[in-house]
């Protein structure tokens, strides 16, 4: 504690010939809370790998179910996803262009599904649902629309702060495009990053939910290796290794193809990405910014 | 489209075939903000080719009118017509007019070229043609080496050539140009001024512009339209204003304006100064009696002289003239332009007689309580 508070004292005295030593310092204590955070988040993949062992995991793919499980779930993110930005990025355009006085009160309401438990939802939903939804499994992907809501309308909130939107769309407007080629031309490439950000958390959401698809009586990615679990530990574990693996991928692959060509424009899409989203996380848990 | 450009001039860029040059009126012009009245029955021509700039402080309704022109707000009564139509069933899509706003409004996801272009492109001109003229338009403004660049990469002026440029390329049938200076510093707002109006009557576009700066107001514009409360105080050209403004309000909006005590005769005579002098423009409010006298810098005399009517507290060196500061008795301060060779006397603290010449303008105004 004592060298981190002489390493900051020193990190704020503005000395050109301390700054050379003081920039080799400061990385120690950063390091040793990385070395920290990294052995907590480690080590128990590490036991999961230790105790499942590197042959379970080509078993995971031999296994009855893995193939419709992991099907279904990347068809219910595929779908949650396309539903939340038709239904999600005009409402907020249009919050943000003609209605900025209940930004507050949008901000409460797509709070709800985060203050009201899965459970709660997924039960009242069971009891009134119609036959025609409760007999396929793509209710569940409307269920995860609303779960996705409050991190999708922040998402796209901060995106959309971040842009002169008024000014632009009468520009556009001005130059003689209507609303939907101003959105498309116009808007969507500006708040590309805010979508994207969407799209990871709906997506992140979707494959990692187990309440409502288990009481739905459908076997996704999540419920799957649950049920597993009675058969076989070591494949189960490798499973929910691999899932945490494949949904990495997944969530990176996103981040990269959707800031392509980012660069070039000088957006540095990627790191406002992870500032969207940590400010999405922050106003969520109720943290300031 | 592409025979019209190619048989345009140099840059394949003249006046718009029927398009630039299209005379505007707006006719009883009101809108109000719940209670606030932005705009009190607003009425003005503007000629086909002409600069009419809007002057007035915040909230005199200016921008109003120009974003009812340019369709993004709308008149509660009054009507404004374009080439002697009346526009209002016409969306601001659909109006033909290029704007530039205050704040820098490029597309942040297009280069400079393709922001030009935008309006090109949902016209639906061929691509290769649409390069060539935003291109062009790039070249007029002095950015083609910046056509690449995306708004980011970009100086403030900078975006808001290429914002001029944008505009200028849908052959507007007038140009809406809203405070497009006001976020520059003072010396590319200087620059920007004498290319934005070189650009304009070249091109011979029908502009209203609007800002809250008498200076640029006054150096660019054919006309300048003084508003206040919603409403226009007085239009006229530059000098028009300068030296024969309507009203007191245009005459201290407008350049430097002195307040002297005086007595209105009546009719068109004021006393100021010891001095029977006649008066300009118009004063329905002011009872014969006490009243203010308004006499620029130019209109008033100072020589030294032992036992005059004030002393002097400061002087200004401006070049040729020098503008000195007085305090007259009674706590009056004023500011007397005099030629510099002969201010070379009035250090501070002479004793001066100001005077007033009688064939100035001079207005009058109620007192100041």
């Amino acid at each position: 504690m004592a060298a981190i508070a002489r390493a900051e004292a020193e990190a704020q005295i503005p000395s050109p010939v301390r700054s050379a030593g003081g920039r080799r310092s400061f990385p120690v204590w950063r390091w040793v809370i990385l070395l920290l955070a990294g052995i907590y988040f480690l080590i128990p993949l590490y036991a999961a790998v230790k105790f499942a062992g590197f042959r379970s995991f080509p078993d995971v793919f031999r296994q009855a179910g893995f193939v419709s499980a992991i099907g279904l779930s990347l068809r219910l993110a595929l779908i949650t996803t396309v539903i939340t930005l038709l239904l999600m990025v005009p409402t907020v355009v249009y919050v943000h262009l003609r209605l900025p006085r209940i930004r507050r009160l949008m901000e409460a309401i797509t709070i709800l599904p985060i203050v009201i438990p899965p459970i709660v939802l997924i039960v009242g939903v069971l009891k009134v649902a119609p036959g025609f939804l409760l007999s396929t499994p793509y209710l569940l992907a409307l269920m995860y629309v609303v779960l996705a809501m409050p991190f999708a309308y922040r998402s796209l909130d901060a995106g959309l702060r971040a842009f002169d939107l008024k000014t632009m769309v009468e520009a556009s407007n001005g130059l003689g495009a209507g609303l939907p080629t101003t959105l498309w031309r116009v808007v969507i490439p500006n708040i590309r990053t805010a979508m994207l950000s969407a799209v990871v958390l709906t997506v992140a959401l979707v494959l990692g939910e187990f309440t409502m698809a288990s009481l739905d009586l459908y076997v996704t990615f999540p419920v799957w290796i649950v049920d597993f679990e009675q058969n076989s530990g070591y494949v189960s574990v490798a499973a929910s290794l691999l899932a945490l693996f494949v949904t990495w991928i997944l969530l990176m692959l996103i981040v990269t193809v959707g800031s392509r060509g980012a660069r070039k424009r000088g957006g540095g899409e990627v790191a406002l990405f992870s500032v969207a989203t940590t400010r999405t996380i922050g106003k969520i848990t109720g943290e300031p910014e | 489209m592409t025979t019209n450009t190619a048989a345009g001039t140099a840059t394949g860029l003249g006046p718009a075939g029927g398009g630039a040059g299209a005379p505007v009126a707006m006719q009883g012009l009101s809108r109000s903000f719940g209670a606030v009245r932005a705009l009190d029955g607003l009425t003005l021509d503007i000629a086909p080719g002409e600069l009419v700039a809007l002057l007035g402080p915040s909230g005199c309704g200016k921008t109003t009118a120009l974003r009812i022109v340019a369709g993004f707000e709308f008149a509660d009564s009054g009507t404004v017509t374009v080439d002697g139509r009346d526009i209002a069933p016409i969306p601001a899509a659909r109006r033909d007019m290029g704007m530039v706003f205050q704040s820098y409004s490029l597309f942040p996801n297009m280069s400079a070229l393709d922001n030009v272009g935008f309006g090109l492109r949902l016209r639906k001109t061929s691509g290769a043609d649409r390069a060539r003229r935003a291109a062009a338009l790039l070249d007029m403004v002095g950015l083609s080496g910046q056509a690449r660049q995306y708004p980011h990469q970009l100086s403030g002026g900078q975006q808001q050539r290429v914002a001029l440029a944008r505009a200028l390329a849908i052959e507007p049938r007038v140009l809406l140009l809203d405070e497009p200076l006001s976020a520059l510093d003072a010396k590319v707002r200087l620059q920007l001024r004498e290319q934005i109006r070189t650009l304009q009557q070249r091109l011979g576009t029908t502009t209203l512009f609007v800002t809250h700066d008498q200076q640029e107001a006054l150096s660019m514009a054919d006309r300048v339209g003084v508003m206040k409360d919603g409403r226009l105080e007085q239009i006229a050209t530059p000098s028009e204003l300068y030296s024969t403004p309507a009203t007191a309000f245009v005459a201290e909006f407008v350049g430097t304006m002195n307040r002297l005590p005086g007595t209105y005769r009546g009719g068109d005579e004021v006393t100021v100064l010891g001095l029977d002098v006649p008066v300009h423009g118009d004063h329905p409010n002011v009872a014969a009696g006490e009243a203010d006298v308004l006499v620029r810098p130019e209109g008033l005399t100072v020589e030294a002289v032992a036992g005059g009517n004030g002393i002097v507290t400061d002087r200004t060196f401006l070049g040729s003239l020098t503008r000195v500061s007085v305090l007259l008795s009674g706590d009056v301060a004023v500011k007397v332009d005099k030629s510099s060779t002969a201010a070379a006397d009035l250090t501070p603290g002479t004793s001066v007689q100001v005077g007033v010449i009688p064939g100035g303008p001079v207005l009058i105004a109620e007192p100041r309580r």
